[in-house]
């Protein structure tokens, strides 16, 4: 059998299925070594600002637990509620044995040529786990931040969420306010077990030239919930990404939310790809997109195999200053029995909505950023309300550069 | 206060108003009738500024300013609002925070929405599904927190069951300050004196008649407005004899 870096050997040039082809031998994977980090609260005013954005509380009030990671380096790592793990992935390969148990057992090494980069030149990521039957409430958060211009940072993360456990992370991504350049590569394993319910929120606050590719995918077990949700409102050069979830137990559940803004110069192509493996599975894909001048493509897909499964598939774009959007759904049922449904709708502003507002006394102005904001709230079943209050942040923060 | 001089109104090439006059003083309500696709509705809208209604002649007056061609959220500020017959729906944006926005913030949106038997509907996106009669009561509960000084409302009443009709009834009547009972310092005579609220209200159904005593009724009938008169008297004309009659034996 080839071992996982032979395979990572081969793939070195496989280009992505989709998204823009990225040379990766432009950008550096030396970085210096950043310091640990023991209070949060020491790291410098700009950045701290910039963590924020995506969501890190740096007095870690309210939050069950943390990891930093500046590029490659793991800055600040632990959990403050017993029963609940967060761990850097080098520390935890090198000392626990269970780690291997799934470390690149559900995303596969040779997808293309940034999994294998992430196997060949891993600098670090977070283990989080949630012990069986722990309900952790408060959410547990990550940050992936990338301080040196021209930096490719490759990160691995592994989510596990034990049997009849609960837990909510919030992950951040963002670059610090002089990087302009950047590559970021990421594999997520995600293991949602027996009755465990897992919401994992992630916002992403990059810059102009900054390329993203992350690699996830998920598996959830019998009576599982998973939750993801992914926020990405800031210009960014190319985020391309196509998670997968597998519901593999019987009444699994797996929701997944996008919220996305394409600025000029930006493209953006997200989807989601849930396959109802078992009976009683049920798979939920929304994602709202306006474009300010990006190119935005927005992708779903839900596979049943399985006769009796549910799954439901929307995509709304809104077009509001130029720019390009692609609503792209797919469905495909398997057997007898499954029952799928997609709505897409790609458009601009309804004016009789604006003048509606305006009726009301608002300027035009203000109507188009209430109706984009309006476009923006979709309810979120199942998050905990810091949670909601981080994404109603995003939100608000990004009408300043839609209008 | 309202003063419409030979208004003509276009909506694409199709003209809706002819030759429109009317005059509406300070503290005065009229009613409106006319025929389905008489022009009542675009009356209304183009009043209210909408830029679908190109006005190709003639003048209206608000408050001593010519407003024939300011944009609708400058009608809003001056004082004007309005109830429609078929308001959009807005995805995301909650019913609590449109009345906010109506009240330009400040306002206790539960206790308003409460006398107009609305709370259920306060954390529903604003008309998404909403049936005819709760579109109805939305609308109201939306000039209740925007107090214009002049309220347009197109069929108000239409749509609404028979225990609402009398809460919208009412409710119209003190929204347009006609509810006036002596105090006392002041008698009731000089409380309708004083009052400036204004209303335009369409009617089909005339049950809107049971709950207030408006000044003034009129027909707008092929493109301009006809036989000025006491409200209930016209209704009754029309109901009798038809809109055509009505307006002919006036005439
Ligand atoms: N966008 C449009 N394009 C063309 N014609 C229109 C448009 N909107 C309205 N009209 C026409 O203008 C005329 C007046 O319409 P309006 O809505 O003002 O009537 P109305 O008196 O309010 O009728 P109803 O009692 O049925 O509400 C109608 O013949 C209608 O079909
Ligand atoms: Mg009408």
């Amino acid at each position: 059998m080839r071992s996982l870096d032979d395979m990572a050997h081969e793939a070195k040039d496989k280009k992505a299925a989709i998204g823009p082809d990225i040379d990766l031998d432009t950008y550096s994977l030396e970085s210096a070594m950043h310091a640990d980090v023991k209070n949060l609260k020491t790291i410098p005013e700009e950045d701290i600002e910039r963590m924020t954005l995506t969501g890190l509380d740096v007095s870690e009030e309210g939050r069950a637990g943390t990891y930093l990671q500046k590029d490659a380096t793991a800055v600040h790592s632990g959990s403050n509620i017993d029963g609940l793990e967060i761990i850097p992935i080098k520390k935890a390969l090198a000392e626990l044995d269970w780690v291997r148990d799934y470390y690149w057992k559900l995303a596969s090494v040779d997808t293309d040529k940034y999994t294998a980069r992430v196997r060949l030149d891993l600098q670090d990521g977070y283990v989080i786990r949630v012990l069986p039957g722990k309900k952790v409430t408060l959410p547990a958060q990550a940050c992936l931040y990338l301080e040196k211009e021209g930096f490719n940072q490759n990160v691995h993360n592994l989510i596990i969420a034990e049997e009849g456990s609960e837990l909510h992370i919030i992950s951040g991504c963002a670059s610090a306010s002089h990087v302009t350049r950047g590559l970021h590569a990421g594999v997520s394993e995600f293991y949602v077990k027996k009755n465990a319910k897992l919401s994992f929120t992630m916002i992403h606050h990059w810059a102009e030239d900054v390329v993203v590719r992350p690699r996830s995918v998920a598996i959830v077990e019998k009576g599982g919930l998973f939750l993801s949700n992914y926020i990405s409102m800031k210009p960014v050069k190319s985020i391309q990404m196509y998670p997968t979830i597998y519901l593999v137990g019987k009444g699994a559940v797996a929701r997944s939310y996008s919220l996305l803004v394409g600025s000029p110069g930006s493209e953006l192509d997200v989807g989601g790809r849930i396959y109802l493996q078992a009976k009683e599975t049920r798979a939920e894909i929304i994602s709202r997109a306006i474009t300010n001048g990006g190119n935005i493509m927005s992708r779903g897909d839900i596979i049943g195999e399985v006769s009796g499964v549910r799954g439901h598939l929307e995509c709304h774009g809104l077009i509001l200053n130029g720019g390009i959007m692609q609503a792209i759904p797919e469905l495909k049922g398997l057997v007898d029995g499954v029952e799928l449904s997609h709505e897409a709708a790609v458009g601009k502003i309804a004016q009789d909505e604006i003048l509606y507002l305006m009726s009301r006394g608002l300027t035009e102005e203000e109507a188009t950023a209430t109706i984009v904001r309006g476009f923006l709230s979709v309810d979120i079943p199942g998050l905990p309300a810091p949670l909601k209050a981080e994404i109603d942040q995003a939100v608000e923060l990004s009408q300043k550069d839609v209008m | 206060m309202l003063l419409i001089e030979d208004l003509q109104v276009k909506i694409g090439n199709k003209k809706v108003l002819k030759r429109v006059n009317l005059e509406i003083r300070s503290g005065e309500t009229h009613i409106l009738f006319g025929p389905n696709g008489s022009g009542k509705t675009s009356l209304l809208m183009t009043i209210m500024g909408y830029p679908q209604y190109k006005v190709t002649g003639g003048k209206i007056t608000f408050k001593g300013e010519d407003i024939t061609y300011m944009t609708i959220d400058e009608r809003a500020r001056l004082g004007i609002g309005m109830s429609y017959q078929r308001p959009p729906s807005i995805q995301g944006l909650k019913t609590r925070r449109m009345v906010q926005i109506c009240a330009n913030n400040g306002v206790d949106v539960d206790s308003l929405a409460k006398e107009i038997n609305f709370s259920d509907f306060l954390d529903r996106d604003i008309n998404v599904g909403f049936s005819g009669g709760e579109i109805k009561r939305s609308e109201l509960l939306q000039l209740m927190a925007q107090k214009p000084d002049f309220l347009l409302f197109d069929e108000p009443e239409s749509g609404v069951d028979v225990e609402n009709i009398s809460l919208i009834g009412k409710t119209i009547n003190r929204l347009l300050e006609r509810d006036v009972h002596a105090t006392r310092d002041k008698s009731k005579k000089q409380l309708t004196k004083e009052r400036a609220r204004m209303g335009l209200i369409i009617t089909h159904t005339g049950f809107i008649l049971d709950y207030l005593t408006a000044d003034k009724g009129q027909v707008l009938y092929n493109g301009a407005l006809a036989c000025m008169g006491n409200p209930i008297e016209i209704f009754k004309q029309i109901k009798e004899v038809g809109y055509g009659e009505c307006v002919r034996c006036v005439a």
